[in-house]
């Protein structure tokens, strides 16, 4: 998020697409009704399904799962039609101004250099020009037809509201009622929040459908302010700081990223990571890079990371592919190239898409060790459980361990929610039987291989034999001490840059923040953005104040925000070019002729002058991107594209099949139903509901009870086509696989006419298996396809094709 | 935001009420306190309910029963009524609004209103088993229940149910075991978004308004609070954004009122009932001189067995 749970409270309107928050999260919804009451809120819901969100909506809007850019860009070119634009904030804080370099175009579907072969594109000319003086050319007129603004309009003209009726299946009186509503906040004193989940990652162009809502959140002026923001619920209390500690395969803490193979030494690797700013002035706060990234090398292996040997670079993995993501660890599983998997906190077997691969790969397993505080079914994949599992044991022969581990409730640490706020927690209650921490399991398997590499050797000891382990009890190191490692320590006086003689932080203290990080080898620090979080003023992780002065929802005493406390990241631009609140009744901070100041950290160096510095710290341009130079690897503008099983072809590139760029195995792509298959005709989708948390809750007794059995839902004309009946069994299945369920048949899910052809949604929740304490049941993943997003590789859990047929249930 | 009820003290609390608050007893005559209690109510905002269940799960935790793990039966509802071990329910009704064409989905809490004028009590034969305290709870006291069911037939909302293990009746306390040391309602503390509030009934109605001027200026123009007058208010009330047609949220009744024969049994029906009650206990002991006394057999402690045994858990 960029802005807090509790900042949802200061807005004028609320959109939850790509989510369905009161289920989902329905402690954080609290923020919803608050609005709703203190405010008078309004609330709009745009979902394939009347969810338990729409229940308490102002406005609903039904929408054809995987077409969210199509509406997006249909209300940005609403808002840009109709003059609904925050100007100063769009000429000032976005790069609508600066000129796309030539030979930049945008035809049939497709961006400049597209390779169909290696299902990639050449980004050469994605890119600014850049003037003699070494920036990027600007145009604050706006009138050059090569301006990110003109390209922009040009681009999304094709969204109107009859083609996104036509795409999305939305009726176009309410497409224009939702994108009225939205193009109201376009006043520099109301604001927009959008508030998403699952529900936009999980597409094969997940993370456009997210620059998609962030662009028109620009054009609104949205950004930085209180009660707006891009908000990602995040599905899991702590998958925030999983990424934040860069637990993703080709990441490294704080958002940087690991070498890739090419990168053979430190200084290739720091040359593609200069960010020298793009225009005169601008912090471009990444140049610090080189500080943190030492750092963090300092904190992996200690006294043996020095200057003489680039601290230790040579020890960090190189990549070969972009990432070794979760489909590409099964599919190495599945080739037989992976043979060892540990499997920590994770579900796999029902969480990961196609079960049949899943069951197939694990299978090929020389072991798998799991770590849960459940019995998953990951763990039991060699179990035969009937239909629910039906594998034939004596035919596997992978060498499973259970490790049992204690849960959140059992154990200290803290916990990084969608709101970027770390807040410490402590043990409730003591873990049953043998379970241990996660800690200690990880602290035992290191030590225990740290001696093995001592004894014998082995063809790369280096990195794990000088591994810093230097905990009181190396056998399991506690979460006090992994949080003052993350926050960093300094190893030699850190000096004043601006008076060499003054002492900033002494040898041995742990630093206030992560301004106080060298380059040098002079302080550690394991996680750069969480610097701050445990430091000499204590636990800041632990602090439970609630004092909020004036109301402003910030709350700057409760816990720990990243970076540097702060509560809404840009904050900056809460305030115009000349430093003042856009919405004087939702100041933040303020220029007050000298310093900013205000209820936030300053998102900025506290005296950089208002009309000089761009609000965007982070971006070598200074300011936000309506354009995207070389980020992404679907284009610098979103542009729709169906699933890659669709039960419509793509109404824009007819020639064009899921998107152009998503990485699909081998093998795969002939288990994806043809677009408007016959065979396969109705649109799935994947889902939660509010009784149940993923696979953890069917274990406990009470939400079993409240929610029992494995479900589909359906239309009530679905219904009658297939004669099936409510409370009846059917049969689901994909062209990977075939499921059994209940079937709810709803008026909460109707057909929608795309393109004047009905399109039939079949709603699949997740939460069964065949462990726990609820009736046994499947899940939608024996049935989702194989392919992520072209980004990130988030598979495409939301939007995929089945067919369904009333069956007669099992015998009792 | 309404202020919640603040977390509770550590230290053991004198219990607010007992048997000194009773305004009414069942089957006996009380003589009612010098000074009435103040009120109190839960208010149930429907408007902000999100469905989540979280008041059905906190009250299965706090009263710890121990509802069976049902099936589908194509709807939301689980489990699928009330019962002896689920005291209250989220109902959830798909209804299609005629003037707007739009589907609202429409989620109510049911469980025990509180009425002020308990129909329950009113009809229940068994002195002691049902009892009102002045600030409005009606409880009931189960080693003085005889499982007759009539407080079924005396509720006007159709709420007590009888356990088959212990032959007593069960419903909704409004948690007076948590209100009389100065907590609220365990529903009402697991809510996460203030659906359920909890206060004096004055507070709880003038909370409502406010609700209800809210709901007004988004267009519900019969919005308002359900607390019927035809069981003389509840302490339990409802804000409805269709306030004139309470029918609609899975069958609330629009105009509840204690059903005419319990109120005539209440009346000259009572005492020729008396007769009949004291003819049959005569009956009784001289079927007891006659025949001795019941005996257990062998079966009858089966089936029991077979009603109070637990399906093992995992």
């Amino acid at each position: 998020m960029t802005n807090s749970w509790t900042d949802i409270r200061n807005t004028d309107l609320v959109v939850i697409m790509g989510g369905n928050a009161a289920e989902a999260h329905p402690c954080g919804f609290k923020w919803v009704t608050e609005a709703k009451a203190n405010r008078g809120a309004k609330l709009i819901v745009v979902d394939p399904r009347f969810t338990r969100s729409a229940s308490v909506a102002d406005f609903y809007a039904p929408i054809r799962q995987g077409s969210d850019i199509a509406f997006l860009l249909g209300v940005m070119n609403h808002c840009i039609t109709n003059d609904k634009v925050q100007w100063d904030y769009v000429k000032a804080f976005t790069n609508a101004a600066f000129i796309v370099k030539d030979g930049f175009e945008y035809k049939d579907g497709l961006f400049t250099g597209y390779d169909e072969t290696k299902r990639d594109y050449d980004k050469s000319t994605w890119n600014y020009a850049i003037g003699d003086d070494g920036y990027a050319v600007v145009d604050d007129t706006l009138t050059n037809p090569r301006c990110v603004w003109n390209l922009l309009k040009a681009h999304i003209s094709i969204y109107t509201p009859e083609m996104v009726e036509r795409i999305c299946g939305t009726p176009k009186e309410k497409f224009l009622k939702v994108a009225e509503m939205i193009s109201e906040c376009s006043t520099p004193t109301k604001t927009m929040t959008s508030m998403y989940a699952l529900g936009w990652t999980q597409h094969s162009k997940g993370s456009q459908n997210i620059r998609s809502m962030a662009m028109l959140q620009l054009i609104l002026g949205n950004i930085g302010v209180r009660g707006g923001g891009m908000n990602a619920l995040r599905g899991h209390s702590n998958i925030q700081g999983l990424t934040d500690v860069g637990l993703m395969s080709n990441l490294l803490p704080g958002y940087m990223t690991l070498p890739n193979e090419k990168e053979v030494d430190f200084d290739t690797y720091m040359s593609t990571r200069g960010f020298k700013p793009l225009r005169p002035n601008q912090m471009s706060y990444w140049q610090n890079y080189r500080k943190f990234f030492v750092s963090f090398l300092k904190s992996m292996w200690g006294p043996a990371a020095t200057p003489e040997n680039h601290f230790a670079y040579d020890w960090l993995p190189k990549l070969d592919v972009p990432g070794y993501d979760v489909l590409r660890a099964f599919e190495l599983m599945n080739q037989g190239k992976m043979t060892g998997y540990i499997c920590q906190g994770f579900n796999p077997l029902l969480a990961a898409p196609n079960r049949t691969k899943l069951t197939a790969s694990l299978s090929k397993l020389k072991f798998l060790v799991t770590m849960d505080p459940l019995d998953t079914e990951t763990s039991r994949f060699w179990e035969n459980h009937g239909e629910f599992n039906d594998v034939d044991s004596s035919q596997i022969q992978t060498e499973v361990y259970q490790l049992p581990s204690t849960c959140f409730a059992e154990d200290e640490g803290s916990l990084t929610n969608s709101g970027r706020w770390l807040q410490w927690h402590w043990p409730g209650g003591t873990a049953p039987g043998e379970a241990k921490t996660d800690n200690w399991i990880m602290a035992q398997i290191y030590t225990r291989l740290r001696d093995l590499y001592r004894k014998e050797g082995g063809a790369f000891p280096d990195p794990i034999v000088n591994l810093d382990w230097s905990y009181a009890d190396p056998g399991e190191p506690t979460a006090e001490e992994l949080a003052k490692e993350l926050n960093g320590k300094a190893l030699a006086p850190v000096m004043d840059p601006t008076d060499p003689t003054k002492v900033v932080v002494e040898a041995g203290k742990l630093v206030p923040s992560f301004a106080a990080l060298r380059d040098d080898g002079s302080t550690t620090s394991g996680c750069w953005i969480y610097s701050g979080c445990f430091n000499e003023n204590g636990n800041n992780m632990a602090r439970r104040d609630t004092s909020d002065p004036d109301e402003t929802g910030a709350y700057l005493k409760w816990a720990f925000s990243w970076p540097v406390n702060r509560r809404i990241l840009y904050n900056r631009a809460s305030a115009d070019l000349n430093g003042k609140a856009w919405d004087p009744s939702r100041k933040l901070i303020e220029w007050d002729g000298q310093k900013w100041s205000g209820y936030d950290v300053p998102d900025i160096a506290p005296t950089a002058k208002p009309q000089d510095v761009g609000p965007f710290i982070m971006n070598a341009e200074g300011v936000s991107r309506l354009f995207v130079v070389g980020m992404m690897r679907d284009g610098p503008f979103p542009s729709h594209y169906e699933p890659f099983e669709s039960p419509v072809t793509n109404l824009i590139a007819p020639r064009i099949r899921g998107n152009p760029v998503a990485r699909v195995f081998k093998g795969d792509f002939a288990q994806f139903a043809e677009p408007a298959s016959q065979e396969f005709p109705y649109a799935a989708t994947s889902y939660r509901l509010t009784e149940h948390f993923h696979y953890w809750t069917k274990h406990v007794w009470v939400n079993a009870v409240l929610q029992p059995e494995f479900f589909v839902e359906i239309s009530e004309e679905l219904a009658k086509e297939k004669g099936i009946v409510k409370g009846g069994w059917v049969r689901v299945w994909s062209k990977r696989g075939s499921i059994k369920a209940k079937a709810v048949v709803t008026k909460r899910i109707k057909p929608l006419i795309c393109d004047g052809k009905p399109v039939h949604v079949v709603g699949i929740p997740l939460h069964w298996g065949f462990t726990g304490a609820a009736k046994k049941g499947f899940g939608p993943n024996s049935l989702t396809p194989f392919v992520g997003d072209a980004n990130i590789e988030t598979p495409e859990y939301k939007a995929f094709l089945v067919n369904i047929e009333p069956i007669a249930g099992p015998v009792a | 935001m309404f202020p919640p009820v603040p977390n509770p003290t550590t230290q053991p609390v004198p219990p607010k009420f007992g048997d000194k608050d009773l305004i009414r007893r069942s089957a006996s005559t009380v003589t009612p306190p010098a000074q009435r209690q103040t009120e109190v109510a839960k208010l149930i905002d429907v408007s902000k309910c999100i469905g989540c269940k979280a008041c059905q799960s906190a009250c299965i935790e706090w009263n710890d029963t121990h509802p069976e793990i049902g099936i589908n039966t194509g709807v939301y509802d689980n489990p699928h009524d009330l019962t002896p071990d689920m005291f209250t329910l989220m109902r959830f009704t798909e209804w299609e609004n005629p003037e707007t064409n739009n589907l609202e989905w429409l989620i109510r809490k049911d469980g025990c209103m509180h009425c002020e004028d308990p129909g329950c009590l009113k009809a229940c034969p068994a002195p002691g088993a049902i009892v009102q305290y002045s600030n409005g709870i009606v409880d009931f006291i189960h080693e003085n229940c005889i499982g007759c069911g009539y407080c079924i037939k005396g509720c006007p909302f159709n709420i007590p149910r009888i356990s088959q293990v212990t032959h007593t009746a069960y419903k909704c306390t409004l948690c007076s075991d948590r209100i009389a040391v100065g907590q609220g309602p365990a529903c009402a503390k697991a809510c996460p978004t203030q659906a359920i509030v909890f206060g004096t009934k004055d507070e709880m109605k003038e909370h409502a308004a406010g609700r209800i001027t809210d709901l007004k200026s988004r267009g519900f123009a019969n919005a308002g609070l359900y607390d019927p007058p035809g069981v003389g208010g509840t302490h339990v009330m409802y804000v409805l954004h269709h306030a004139d047609k309470p029918e609609i949220y899975a069958g609330l009744p629009n105009n509840p009122r204690i059903s005419p024969i319990v109120e005539a049994w209440k009346g000259v029906t009572k005492y020729a009932g008396l007769a009949v009650i004291g003819f049959a206990a005569a009956a009784g002991f001289m079927h007891y001189l006659v025949a001795g006394p019941n005996r257990v057999s062998e079966e009858d402690e089966e089936n029991a067995e077979k009603l109070t045994g637990e399906e093992p858990r995992q």
